[in-house]
């Protein structure tokens, strides 16, 4: 491999792998979305049985 | 409507073309164009096959151009119409801008070196004007973050953005203007200085680009739009 070819091959590569490091954070943050998705879904569906529960000790 | 509800409502906007179509569009593209720079486009006559470089490190340079010139045109949206999400588009544009900005500065010290034998040089007015544009906008993020979220953050971070584009032809221009310069020009007022499989390359390098840059602000922000929302639900839940 000539000098130029190596200069051409990190530049191109260099390119790769910025665009590799932004979609890698992109689906760390994702995945922390999803995990938030997940920590509201479980206290809305904790809130109606805790409002059920309460219902019934009060009867 | 709640106002949080109301602010849930308005956060979102419709497109025509899917994201995933963009992102497939955005692959095959940049796949055509390194096919292109590395199987079929012959070597310079000068540089040799060093100037392959040119194909993205030009096509990436007018993205980021791009890019900033629609974070200061969102930015104007958002000071006039008071669009809420304008200012969340801005603010992604411009990310994408100092994204594309960080590969101009890599790729270009990069056939700086193999072509003027040095990694930078502080005497040429286009590199220096390049890192300008992109130090302002690299301070966009510490001016919109030392603000807290809202109305304020919003209208300076806009105010600072519609500046930021000023820079934009002032760097174009830069190396027309300049004199006893080595950067090379590719565009004069008579077109471009090459033609053939150089052009045609050169161009689906620059529609990959920008494409691809498209595909990354539309992911960016429908994550950003998914925080917002999220941000909202815990607001009216809580």
């Amino acid at each position: 491999m000539t000098t130029a070819e190596k200069y051409v091959t990190g530049a191109y590569c260099a390119v790769f792998v910025v665009v590799l490091v932004y979609v890698v954070i992109i689906a760390l943050k994702l995945t922390r979305l999803e995990r938030e998705v997940d920590e509201l879904v479980a206290r809305t569906e904790a809130e109606p049985a805790e409002a059920e529960r309460e219902r019934t000790l009060v009867g | 409507m709640s106002p949080q509800g109301a602010q849930l409502r308005q956060v979102g906007r419709s497109y025509r073309i899917s994201l995933p179509a963009v992102a497939v569009a955005a692959l095959g593209l940049v796949t055509l164009a390194l096919g292109l720079v590395f199987f079929v486009v012959p070597n310079d006559a000068n540089q040799g096959f060093s100037q392959r470089i040119f194909y993205f490190h030009v096509s990436i340079a007018f993205t980021a151009y791009a890019c900033f010139a629609a974070g200061a045109w969102k930015a104007l949206v958002h000071l006039w119409k008071r669009d809420p999400l304008a200012d969340l588009e801005s603010y992604v544009a411009v990310h994408q801008g100092l994204i594309f900005g960080s590969l101009v500065l890599i790729t270009g010290s990069i056939w700086a070196k193999i072509s003027w034998g040095h990694w930078w040089l502080w005497s040429e007015d286009q590199l220096v004007l390049f890192l300008v544009l992109f130090l302002f906008y690299a301070a966009y993020f510490m001016l919109r973050f030392s603000v807290d979220p809202g109305p304020q953050r919003a209208n300076l971070s806009a105010v600072y953005a519609l500046f930021g584009v000023v820079l934009i032809p002032v760097s174009f221009l830069a190396i027309r203007i300049a004199k006893g310069f080595i950067h090379p020009i590719v565009f004069t007022r008579h077109g471009p200085n090459f033609g053939g499989w150089i052009l045609a390359a050169y161009c689906v390098s620059q529609v990959a680009m920008l494409v691809l840059a498209y595909a990354l602000y539309r992911v960016e922000l429908a994550g950003k739009r998914l925080d917002e929302r999220l941000r909202g639900l815990r607001e009216v839940l809580a």
